[in-house]
């Protein structure tokens, strides 16, 4: 599993920018993002080279932070290569809360980093079917 | 001694019959020996002539508490000063204070009113009561001070401050009645229990709490702490001081003291009266004083009459709790709001914190919109959108159901709102179109 920050973002000009800075300032590289909004609020999910310290500092700013665990896997880049994926989950009856993927570099493979309802049984699926997944450390480190 | 319920159980005829009596009475005196009145209602030809009484009270005029800081300090006597015997103010946070001198009746009859809403609240001549509000200007202290021995109480006027010694003389005295804010009642709870004492354990039966709004879970609290009854009373230094209406046992609203107080709900922005069960601004005309009498008072205070009878049986009716004040109110959309109504439900949400603030968007001099923007708590978040967007609208839901209004709602991040101490308001206007 993946340690994926989560970071509330209130409807203001500049808040990204401010998270951005944060993790700047101590050091914290991110691997990957994405934001999902409303009109009123979002909410930022990154991913970073070192979540605990992370999480840590954003609290210090200020800043909403949680961490979740999403999981990571790999897909071919190849036309079908997630919807194969996506069926084994299917098939086990688990739910997606969200996705969303980054390229490794130099661009291999398609790296996609996704929420399920239930992680434990979504993971037992992957692995049934030989989906490989992707230790944290080695997101982190990329 | 008098018996201080004879007045509680009188039919609505026997209470109007009082009540007309002693406004014409009031009526003669005022128009007669008051500088600050008797202009007016010379210009709006009310005399003693023509003045009906009780079912002309809307014709008199209204009395707000600029107009009593106007006549600072003595322009309101309708009495030598040598009649008058006390005198008290009201705090002056904003502007002159308010100043009201009684003369030896009126102290006569503000205490027996104090006396009955505490015999009401429970209290017996075989109390010992320790009145831990502040004596000195304030009328809470006396005013409770004076009613309670009126009804045979033994007092112990210890005023304000030094929880310590309060805690110690309540157990050495075997104190059974606390008079004091609620706030106070719960800060000596606690301190009791920092000394290694059960609030519990003291003597005390009854708490007779005024001078700062009261929630419910703040009796809930004192009540399970201490073991006693709780009940509040108000009243207000414009008007007599406490003593204008009280909770029963029954712990369903305030009684007013009808035959001693005209109460009267307005719309606040009209001034017309309101029949009973709306909600409005509460007026009073104390129909027990002399030396500084007043004509409808404009509180400022929101509230309506409770029109049902009392379980407890007295006849006297009830005014709700304040739920708020005129300078308040904002108007959005024909609908008044309450910022008191906002945190509310604000409170019942442990994921948004009480800081919030209002931005209110006027076109003209109307309010077009609202938007509430309040903190979120860490406990509020969540990295799942849907569970963030189902807390959004299940305060959207209860705001709307208390408000009657769909106010705009903004989560904020915590500590981005500015922190305001005391009753500073916390609105922002925004002029014109977004």
């Amino acid at each position: 599993m993946v340690k994926q920050i989560s970071v509330f973002l209130e409807n203001k000009c500049g808040r990204l920018v401010k998270v951005t800075q944060v993790l700047g300032k101590h050091n914290i590289n991110i691997r990957a993002l994405t934001i999902a909004d409303t009109s009123d609020f979002g909410i930022l999910r990154i991913i970073v080279d070192q979540p605990e310290k992370a999480h840590q500092v954003l609290k210090e700013e200020g800043f909403i932070a949680s961490e979740t665990e999403v999981i990571a896997i790999e897909v071919s880049d190849d036309p079908g290569g997630l919807a194969g994926i996506l069926s084994y989950l299917e098939e086990a009856d688990v739910n997606i809360e969200y996705l969303y993927s980054f390229v490794e570099k130099p661009a291999q493979d398609a790296l996609i980093l996704m929420r399920l309802e239930d992680n434990e049984k979504g993971v037992e699926a992957l692995k049934k079917n030989n989906v490989k997944i992707i230790e944290g450390e080695r997101i982190y480190s990329l | 001694m008098q018996n201080l319920e004879k007045n509680d159980y009188l039919s609505a005829d026997e209470i109007k019959e009082i009540q007309d009596e002693k406004l014409k009475d009031l009526f003669y005196h005022v128009y007669h020996y008051s500088p600050y009145y008797r202009p007016i209602l010379d210009e709006q030809d009310i005399t003693p002539e023509n003045f009906n009484g009780i079912s002309q009270l809307e014709k008199l005029p209204f009395t707000t508490k600029e107009n009593l800081r106007e006549c600072y300090p003595y322009q309101m006597a309708a009495v030598s000063m040598d009649e008058i015997v006390r005198i008290h103010a009201s705090s002056g946070t904003t502007g002159k204070p308010v100043v009201m001198g009684y003369t030896e009746n009126d102290l006569e009859e503000w205490s027996l009113a104090v006396a009955r809403l505490c015999s009401m609240a429970g209290v017996t001549a075989g109390d010992i009561a320790q009145i831990s509000f502040g004596y000195g200007l304030f009328t809470g202290g006396f005013g409770l001070h004076y009613g309670l021995e009126k009804l045979g109480a033994a007092v112990v006027p210890f005023s304000s401050g030094n929880t310590e010694r309060q805690l110690q003389l309540m157990e050495d005295f075997q104190t059974t009645i606390l008079v004091s804010t609620p706030s106070f009642a719960l800060y000596m709870a606690e301190a009791a229990r920092e000394n290694g004492i059960d609030p519990a354990n003291y003597y005390l039966r009854l708490g007779l709490f005024g001078g700062e709004p009261c929630s419910d879970t703040m009796r809930e609290e004192i009540e399970k702490q201490w073991q006693i009854k709780a009940t509040v009373n108000y009243g207000l230094t414009e008007v007599i001081g406490p003593g204008v209406s009280g909770e029963c046992l029954e712990k369903q609203g305030l009684h007013l003291l009808e035959d001693c107080f005209l109460a009267e709900i307005v719309d606040p922005q009209t001034g017309e009266t309101l029949p009973d069960g709306e909600t409005g601004e509460l007026v009073l005309t104390p129909l027990i004083k002399k030396g500084f009498p007043v004509l409808r008072y404009r509180t400022g205070d929101i509230t309506r009459i409770m029109p049902e009878t009392c379980n407890c049986g007295r006849t006297l009716r009830r005014m709700d709790y304040i739920t708020g004040r005129t300078d308040d109110m904002l108007i959005v959309k024909g609908v008044n709001v309450f910022p008191s109504q906002i945190e509310e439900v604000l409170d019942e949400f442990k994921e948004v914190s009480p800081h919030y603030q209002l931005i209110v968007h006027r076109q003209k001099s109307f309010i077009k919109d609202l938007e509430i923007q309040v903190e979120l708590t860490p406990e509020g978040f969540s990295d799942s959108f849907r569970e963030m967007e189902s807390l959004e609208n299940r305060i959207r839901q209860r705001l709307r159901s208390s408000l009657s209004l769909s106010p705009k709602l903004k989560l904020m991040n915590p500590k981005t709102l500015e922190r305001t101490t005391g009753k500073s308001r916390r609105i922002i206007e925004q002029e014109g179109d977004e």
